[in-house]
């Protein structure tokens, strides 16, 4: 049985909604009209009505949602596998075949305990351990009903032996698929099998009645809302458009990636060539610096690139200080005041080795908020310094002879030609795991002595 | 006696109909600047062509059902957790086991690769999530080095480092959101505002790095700042459970999986709902998704085992993926955007490309 509490019987939490639409497709299948085709087929020497084919069903599916006959036919075998369709041959098997094997619509689901009681009266109680197992429990469960349910099914014993036999094959193919789905045996999976149960939390009990508190939650943040600046969608969406455009030679997924995609090839120069510090970056790569100041810092490279051109232009603290800021924010929250010490020593006290130009308001209250130190205390000087960089360096670093040089120089990779044979075995070359490596030399190193300045 | 209660039902019905009034101004502010569709901005963009996504690897050895997996930053290795409290680190390349871990409880619904990728994190029924450091010295013993960080009340459904191996975020059925210290275990923030249990949360890819996305079964999804632990922007317009958020890979809008069997964009500066990817045939809730690299493919995971690869600007059905046996229960692209990795309740995780 599923882990985790399961949800209370017939509570909203257990209406999923992929059964009420499952049954919707149903229902529009059996449409007299619109719906598959219905006949007679015969099993054996048996004629049963109202009977449709594999195939039928699959055409029709493809057809009423514009789907391949692969897609319909997933779509089908999970309606039999939840057991909305049942097979009249080999019921033991939930299966859709897309052949002439013939299938009928559950009419009634329900009913479990008057299938197992009839077991019982039939086999005069050997019924199968966890079938057993089902019934008592069931007993327990609805036990005030239970002389309902043992009428009912002797009832419908006896109606079973005045039915025709095309009629008693339909009900067994019924009942079985009813079983199977419902209850199937240990270690066979199960399509109503769900996760641990979801909506059992005192937050949602405590929600649910709207108290005013909630009330006066939404009231505040809708207030906040309504003050926001928005943006015409125009404008929003054609963003997407530019990004997607601009990266779509980056994406490997859809551009492919030079000299091969490695789980394609089995060959990992790819990784290789773009390891995050190489000598040579390629095309692609350097060009990337160029979509925004935020890829330029993620990539290493392009980093340590940017660092020796700020060195250039005596600006490198900057960069420093925006590093040991990051350092703070993410850090460990025992780090926290000495590397709020640390940064205040070398970059904002007067006369630091190493001072940043923040404007004087700034300035002010960063000092000020420095008396009771936190890990967000230097957000605003960092931002103020992250603007200076990316509005002012940053496009310099761009129109510069370095980058130029860099772009110039970096190459596109060949494309490896596919192998010839492919049954030839390649071996797939390990990789070190990181967690192997020395600690990584951090690029945030930035309270050490002389770091990053590109100073000899 | 009688009059008190009496005022506090005025009260209560007074506040109702304030908020009614201003989420309806609310919903008039965002109307006046929808001036265009996406589809049909998307008109003009060159259709994709064909497309032909393969299994190249399938990840064999969880006994159960496969929960969560997530990569580590050298683009090849992922960890994955399962059903029987089961936590394994591949070298999904090679497809070699590196490391495994048995979890005290079952369900071990959240995993995470810590940036240095000298880490994971998990959690699920134990309410907790924990932080293994990965060694592979033989003689240690990985559980003796596990470190207990984040404690909630009801189980934990999503975790994620921040851009350290020092900060935990954590999403889960007690209804909130919260970040932690690793080292000493501190609450440093805690987000509350979801009406039900959180399911899933991505962190913000933008320049000053402050903001996450969380969703959850009260159909919401909700936008947070870090610092304040407020809720900046939130979005219903699902009809079911959202299980799973994920921000675009401009910073600018994150998409959303549901148990409606729909995925929807949301722009965060126009404030609203862009766009919804759903057909008809696709009748069970989308469990996970993901961006490509430039964001012009949206891969979901659903639970009729299938996964549906979408064209992001103009809103079609580009491909869809059969292979898995069972429920996709988690999907992530790499790191560097060359394949995307699912994994299903039929055990076994799945890398494509």
């Amino acid at each position: 049985m599923a882990a985790g509490p399961a949800p209370p019987p017939g509570s909203p939490r257990a209406q999923m909604p992929h059964l009420r639409k499952m049954e919707r497709v149903v229902v529009s299948m059996q449409d007299p009209d619109q719906g598959v085709k219905m006949r007679s087929q015969r099993l054996l020497v048996t004629v049963i009505p109202h009977a449709v084919t594999g195939s039928d069903v699959v055409q029709w599916l493809a057809q009423k949602f514009c789907v391949s006959e692969e897609e319909a036919l997933h779509l089908g075998a999970v309606l039999v596998q939840h057991g909305y369709i049942y097979p009249l041959r080999d019921p033991r098997s939930l299966m859709l075949r897309p052949d002439e094997t013939p299938y009928r619509f559950q009419v009634r689901l329900g009913g479990a305990a008057i299938y197992l009681a009839k077991k019982n009266i039939r086999k005069r109680g050997t019924l199968v351990d966890y079938e057993k197992d089902c019934y008592d429990r069931l007993h327990k469960k609805i036990n005030h009903v239970w002389d309902l349910v043992l009428m009912q099914a002797r009832e419908q014993l006896r109606a079973a032996k005045q039915r025709r036999k095309g009629d008693r094959l339909v009900i067994e193919c019924q009942e079985q698929t009813y079983w199977l789905v419902n209850r199937p045996p240990p270690g066979a999976p199960s399509v109503l099998e769900q996760g641990p149960g979801r909506g059992s939390c005192a937050a949602s009990r405590v929600l649910m009645t709207k108290s005013a508190d909630f009330y006066k939650r939404e009231i505040e943040y809708c207030r906040r809302a309504l003050g926001r600046t928005r943006v015409k969608s125009s404008v929003c969406l054609e963003a997407y458009l530019s990004f997607c455009s601009q990266h779509r030679p980056h994406d490997p997924l859809v551009s492919g990636c030079l000299p091969s995609n490695p789980w394609i090839s089995d060959n990992d120069t790819y990784w290789v060539m773009n390891a995050p510090t190489v000598a040579a970056p390629t095309k692609l790569r350097v060009e990337r610096w160029g979509f925004s100041f935020r890829e330029l810092l993620e990539d290493p490279v392009g980093r340590a690139h940017f660092t020796d051109f700020l060195g250039k232009e005596f600006s490198g603290e900057n960069l420093s200080f925006w590093e040991a800021c990051e350092e703070l924010r993410y850090g460990a929250q025992a780090q926290v005041p000495t590397l709020v010490e640390a940064v205040y020593e070398q970059f904002l006290a007067p006369g630091a080795a190493r001072w940043v130009n923040i404007d004087s308001r700034t300035m002010e209250q960063t000092l000020e908020g420095l008396r009771q130190p936190h890990r967000y205390v230097l957000d605003d000087a960092q931002l103020h310094i992250y603007m200076l960089m990316k509005k002012d360096s940053y496009p310099r670093f761009l129109k510069s002879d370095t980058y130029k040089g860099l772009l110039a120089e970096a190459g596109i990779p060949l494309e490896t030609k596919r192998r010839v044979f492919p049954f030839m075995w390649r071996p797939r070359h390990s990789s070190p795991s990181p967690a192997l490596l020395p600690t990584p030399v951090e690029l945030t190193a930035a309270c050490g002595p002389g770091g990053g300045d590109g100073v000899a | 006696m009688a009059t008190e209660g009496l005022h506090e039902n005025e009260t209560l019905a007074s506040l109702k109909s304030e908020a009614e009034s201003l989420k309806g101004k609310l919903e008039e502010e965002r109307a006046k600047l929808r001036d265009v569709e996406l589809h049909q901005v998307a008109e003009r963009v060159e259709a994709l062509g064909q497309f032909v996504m393969k299994t190249r690897r399938t990840l064999k050895g969880h006994g159960n059902k496969v929960l969560c997996m997530d990569w580590c930053k050298d683009k090849r290795r992922i960890v994955s957790s399962s059903q029987d409290g089961k936590v394994i680190v591949w070298d999904s390349f090679t497809t070699n086991k590196e490391h495994a871990v048995t979890m005290p409880c079952t369900w071990v619904m959240a995993c995470a690769y810590a940036p240095s990728g000298c880490a994971i994190a998990c959690g699920g029924l134990d309410n907790k999530c924990s932080v293994y450091p990965l060694t592979f010295d033989k003689n240690e013993n990985m559980a003796a080095k596990k470190k207990s960080v984040a404690m909630h009340t009801n189980y934990l459904s999503a975790c994620s480092f921040t851009n350290s191996d020092m900060q935990i975020l954590t999403a889960s059925g007690d209804g909130t959101c919260a970040l932690w210290d690793v080292e000493s275990g501190q609450l440093l923030q805690s987000f509350h505002g979801h009406g039900a249990d959180v399911l899933c949360l991505d962190l913000a890819p933008s320049e000053t790095g402050n903001t996450f996305v969380s969703g959850g079964c009260d159909k919401k999804a909700m936008v947070w700042d870090m610092r304040s632990g407020q809720c900046v922007q939130a979005f219903e317009t699902h009809e079911s459970d959202i299980n799973s958020v994920r921000y675009y890979p401009s910073g600018d809008a994150f998409a959303s999986g549901s148990d409606d069997a729909t995925c929807r964009l949301y722009d965060l500066r126009a404030d609203r709902e862009v766009a919804i990817y759903s057909k008809e045939s696709i009748i069970f809730g989308a469990s996970s998704v993901d961006f490509s690299l430039s964001g012009r493919l949206l891969f979901a995971g659903y639970n009729d085992y299938t996964i549906n690869v979408w064209d992001v600007l103009k809103g079609s059905r580009v491909s869809i993926l059969f292979g898995h046996e069972n429920r996709v229960s988690t999907l992530r692209v790499s790191p560097d955007g060359t394949a995307f990795c699912s994994g299903s309740w039929d055990h076994t995780l799945r890398v494509w490309a």
